[in-house]
């Protein structure tokens, strides 16, 4: 396990260190699971040595949300301010973004031939 | 016995107060959310969120001094989406199969959430940080806040804008698309998980698996393509 969380860490590390090496848009965390992904189609066993902590770990993604969440309370100023403007933005817009790509989604598979699942 | 204010002195100081305060709100938040039958409002995070805030409230502790104590837990976001490749490698077949359908959701589903985002709070009067600070709201935490931090607006509104995206997709989604009536796991969960990041992918997971594994990697792409669209979409409207 630490084995692997040791993995994990490197490769977020090596995610930062390009990011913020070459001053690139994408964030560390993003480039290492790319990298991460590249590393587990090449050496096939590893995605098998991992698997118990990754899906330990992101079966309580939720939880890590928390402690930023709760950071709600340090903006009340904002939200006493813009509160209503911006929870309609975030409402609405999400609820369009879902729709968006569902809809992209199904009519592109129709139209591509890719629908049903296997 | 020691003196109480000594005592509170020394628990404030140190993490395990409000690392231990966390944990146990998130469990029993969970637990909640169980006997409630999953409900979609009885959103986890939503409730972990408010107990922690109502501790926060009665103890006087400001938000500064509960973090330092809880960012080990935040911390764990980056080793978090880095493992996310693994779900995404898993799914490998039905990625390569779906290839197209998912370029032209998460198109469609980024460019939607990040302009109707920016034009409703424009609409409705919001301006400056608190505008741009919206722009990335759809991305998973790590990659909004460093887009935030890149187009000028305020790194932690937009860590609690990106949260409450999360909370909302997870609650309005199964609902709204039961109600749709689309059955199509793969769409379902790849347009949660562009929408609503790592909190719409947690309920993804919780729902169907096969939706959870699209909802994991629609989030890795959007985090992605927001990342690139978002300064672009900022450039051309300010």
């Amino acid at each position: 396990m630490i084995q692997n969380i040791a993995l994990l860490l490197l490769f977020q590390l090596g995610g930062e260190l390009a990011s913020r090496g070459f001053g690139l848009p994408v964030p560390g965390p993003v480039l290492g699971l790319a990298a991460l992904f590249a590393t587990f189609i090449a050496v096939p066993k590893l995605a098998d040595r991992m698997r118990e902590t990754t899906s330990g770990l992101l079966s309580h993604l939720s939880l890590l949300f928390v402690p930023a969440g709760v950071g709600v309370t340090a903006h009340l100023g904002t939200f006493a301010e813009n509160g209503l403007a911006l929870a309609a933005a975030l409402i609405v817009s999400t609820t369009l973004a879902i729709l968006a790509g569902v809809w992209a989604f199904i009519l592109t598979a129709k139209l591509t031939g890719a629908t049903g699942d296997d | 016995m020691t003196d109480p204010f000594e005592l509170w002195s020394y628990l404030a100081e140190e993490p395990l107060l409000w690392l231990t305060v966390t944990l146990a709100a998130y469990v029993i938040a969970d637990r909640l959310a169980e006997a409630l039958k999953r409900h979609p409002l009885a959103n986890p995070v939503l409730m972990a969120i408010i107990l922690i805030a109502v501790v926060l409230t009665v103890s006087r502790t400001p938000f500064q001094a509960y973090f330092e104590g809880a960012q080990f837990v935040h911390f764990m976001l980056g080793p978090a989406t880095v493992a996310l490749a693994l779900p995404l490698y898993d799914n490998l077949g039905r990625v390569r199969r779906t290839l197209l359908p998912m370029v032209g959701a998460l198109l469609a589903g980024a460019m939607t959430a990040i302009a109707s985002a920016l034009g409703i709070a424009y609409a409705l009067g919001v301006r400056g940080e608190a505008l741009l600070s919206l722009a990335p709201k759809s991305a998973t935490a790590p990659v909004a806040l460093g887009v935030s931090e890149a187009i000028g607006g305020e790194p932690t509104l937009t860590a609690v804008l990106v949260i409450l995206t999360g909370i909302t997709g997870a609650i309005v989604a199964t609902p709204m698309l039961n109600a749709m009536r689309i059955t199509d796991w793969r769409a379902r969960g790849f347009a949660v998980g562009l929408a609503a990041h790592g909190i719409g992918t947690a309920h993804a997971f919780r729902v169907n698996s096969t939706a959870g594994a699209f909802a994991g990697i629609g989030m890795g792409l959007n985090a992605m393509l927001t990342a690139l669209l978002a300064p672009l979409v900022i450039g051309m409207l300010f």
